[in-house]
């Protein structure tokens, strides 16, 4: 199975940040809309780092200051990206031994989605739960 | 008005294709105890059950019993089939709107993709659809041609669809005979020359598409070998690694049946089927007539993308296949529909788990939804498609619940069948495809087959004493 997939079933939406851009507007892009990270894009558009709830509680935990930063100082800088090609499988695996939960995924240079760890593992499942209502069907109706 | 979803104001709902992923939404929606629920549901073709009809291998009957769960469906009263009617030629989304709620699209994946590579368009290259449709009496495909007078065929791509393909091209007359395969396929194949057919993968057995069960029924086919060279069948370094590390038992299955298949020593049968790895076609090639004549291939290596995919890279290192027959089986392609929003890219309608999206806002455009093939791209077997129309229908339930349908005006279930009939004066009744359906297996009965098909259209509504 091909990211694709669930690309395809999940949509384009993905939610961005600009690194000059400060740390409460993410927060409150992140409460508006009950997300865990947002991807932040430089001026070319492509993903330069990305922003996670656990950045932002690490940083919180460290200093005081950190509202009135800006997203391009706490976030996560070298992010990994994925490709509509790429494996379910194998990006789930990165995922899980790389301890990231979401992956921006990139077409031409182009960003043009967002999965996460739980998108991956409900696709896997719905495949499995798909393999054994066929064979049960299968089975019922012999 | 109050929402709809009761007794006297049911939820109207349109379901546009009849394929599974249609059937097990439907199902889902009539189930609802709390609300009353009443379904449409319109094929393009006077059959229903799309690519189990359509696409489900002739010498694979067991699977096309899911049908019968599909029937039993169909006999709920708040349900009806109208079948040979077409949205965008027969009927548009203003219809919908203007008589139904909701509307579902599970339209599946109509065409077929590309390579994208010369010489793709000569004769004698065709797509694996065609071949499949052809086979198994799509109406639409009953005229085409595919030269089986060659020795050699290739078909690009190791999926399931392709393991079909390959196993219904080294079939004997005999078993051919025993199928539910249209007729004119049977002719045709019965008097195939085909005797070595190449499955060509880009990448290498641990990642080859098609299931284990698959595999298995290739290497115990009655007049075909399996062969395949065992260097292609041994691991690359990074696929063994991946494969040590997880612990995949259905895939290191399936790379252990890959290398037995190789260190077989072949058993002289008339007919060869060469599974090969890590090639991709760069090339076909014409005669002086514009027939294909030849295949060129690369060797490919696999490497790492950041996310631990493994893809294939070209060598250099070059070969050539002669071949008279080249099928692409490297996936199906959803098609637009009139004024739904697509995602070009990914070959479906724009969605986020099944509601349709404004492609300028991403929102939700109230009253449209979309599942299987067309929701998610061509992948996934029949049961794959039940929780992924589940999902659709409860966000139809949801949305319902909630008052975001559309505003039909008030209209009496005759008077919709009314408006359908005039639009396609020939459209056909679940009745009348149960007619068909006898009609057919009685046929398969007499001729020691398990049905046989109708393949025009003309035909069947010829039966129906139209
Ligand atoms: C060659 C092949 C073999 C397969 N074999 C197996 C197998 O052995 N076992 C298995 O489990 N799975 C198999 N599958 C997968 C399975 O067939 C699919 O998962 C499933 O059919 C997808 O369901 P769907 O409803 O999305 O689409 P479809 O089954 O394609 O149904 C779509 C329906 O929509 C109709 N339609 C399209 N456009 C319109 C329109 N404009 N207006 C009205 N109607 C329209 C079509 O006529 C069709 O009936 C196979 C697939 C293929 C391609
Ligand atoms: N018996 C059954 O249960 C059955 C039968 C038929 C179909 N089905 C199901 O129906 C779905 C569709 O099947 P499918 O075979 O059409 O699709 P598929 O499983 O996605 O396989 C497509 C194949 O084409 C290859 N490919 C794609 N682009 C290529 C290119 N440019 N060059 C070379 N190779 C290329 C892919 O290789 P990569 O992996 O490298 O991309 C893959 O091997 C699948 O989910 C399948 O399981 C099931």
């Amino acid at each position: 199975m091909k990211m694709s997939v669930v690309l395809a079933g999940k949509g384009p939406a993905v939610f961005t940040i600009g690194p000059d851009q400060g740390v409460r507007e993410a927060i409150q892009t992140l409460a508006a809309n009950n997300i865990g990270a947002l991807i932040v894009l430089d001026d070319r558009r492509f993903p330069t780092g990305i922003l996670s709830e656990r950045d932002i509680i690490r940083e919180c935990a460290r200093r005081d200051d950190t509202l009135h930063r800006s997203v391009g100082e706490i976030m996560t800088p070298e992010v990994t990206c994925g490709s509509p090609e790429d494996d379910v499988d194998a990006v789930l695996k990165t995922m899980t031994t790389g301890h990231f939960r979401h992956l921006p995924i990139v077409e031409d240079g182009q960003l043009v989605g967002m999965v996460t760890v739980g998108d991956l593992v409900k696709a896997r499942m719905d495949q499995l739960e798909g393999a054994v209502e066929t064979l049960q069907t299968q089975i019922m109706d012999s | 008005m109050a929402e709809p979803g009761t007794r006297a104001n049911p939820l109207r709902v349109a379901i546009i294709g009849a394929g599974p992923s249609a059937f097990y939404a439907a199902d889902h929606l009539l189930k609802q105890e709390d609300l009353n629920v009443e379904i449409d549901m319109f094929d393009r073709l006077p059959t229903p059950y799309g690519l189990v009809r359509a696409g489900v291998a002739p010498d694979h009957q067991k699977i096309k019993t899911v049908t019968r769960a599909f029937a039993r469906t169909a006999t709920d009263p708040r349900f009806r089939f109208f079948g040979y009617v077409e949205f965008g030629r027969d009927i548009s989304l203003d219809d919908i709107r203007r008589y139904y709620h909701q509307v579902l699209f599970a339209t599946g994946a109509q065409s077929d993709k590309h390579m994208g590579i010369p010489g793709e368009g000569l004769r004698g290259s065709h797509p694996a659809t065609e071949f499949v449709a052809w086979y198994n009496g799509h109406p639409d495909y009953r005229d085409c041609s595919f030269d089986l007078s060659c020795e050699q065929a290739v078909i690009v791509g190791v999926g399931n669809v392709a393991i079909d393909v390959a196993r219904i091209l080294s079939l004997t007359p005999a078993e051919l005979a025993r199928t539910d395969m249209a007729d004119h396929a049977i002719a045709a194949l019965s008097a195939s020359k085909v005797r070595d057919v190449y499955l060509l993968g880009r990448r290498g057995p641990a990642q080859a598409a098609f299931t284990n069960p698959e595999l298995k029924e290739l290497g115990e086919l009655a007049e075909a070998d399996v062969i395949i060279r065992p260097d292609e069948a041994a691991l690359d370094p990074l696929s063994q690694a991946d494969l040590a590390r997880d612990g995949d038992r259905a895939l290191a299955r399936k790379v252990e049946m890959i290398q037995s298949y190789a260190a077989r020593p072949p058993a002289g049968l008339p007919r060869r089927l060469h599974l090969r790895f890590l090639v991709s076609p760069t090339e076909l090639h014409g005669d002086a007539n514009g027939h294909v004549s030849s295949v060129s291939l690369v060797r490919n290596r696999l490497t790492a993308t950041a996310t631990g995919s493994l893809v294939a890279e070209p060598t250099g290192e070059t070969e050539e296949i002669a071949a008279g027959l080249v099928l692409r089986s490297v996936g199906y392609r959803g098609l637009p529909l009139p004024g739904i929003p697509f995602h070009d890219r990914w070959g479906v309608i724009l969605n986020a788990h099944g509601r349709v999206l404004d492609p300028g806002t991403n929102a939700p455009i109230p009253g449209e939804y979309v599942t299987g093939w067309i929701k998610r791209g061509p992948t996934g077997v029949i049961g794959t498609n039940k929780p992924d129309s589940v999902e659709t229908a409860t966000a139809m339930l949801e949305d319902a619940r909630e008052g975001t349908t559309f505003a039909p005006g008030d209209a009496s279930c005759e008077a919709i069948a009314a408006f359908v009939r005039g639009r396609q004066p020939q459209c056909v009744t679940f009745d009348d495809w149960r007619r068909l359906d006898e009609l057919e297996v009685a046929a398969g009965g007499r001729a020691g087959r398990p049905r046989v098909k109708f393949t025009s259209i003309e035909d069947m509504l010829r039966a129906l004493g139209r």
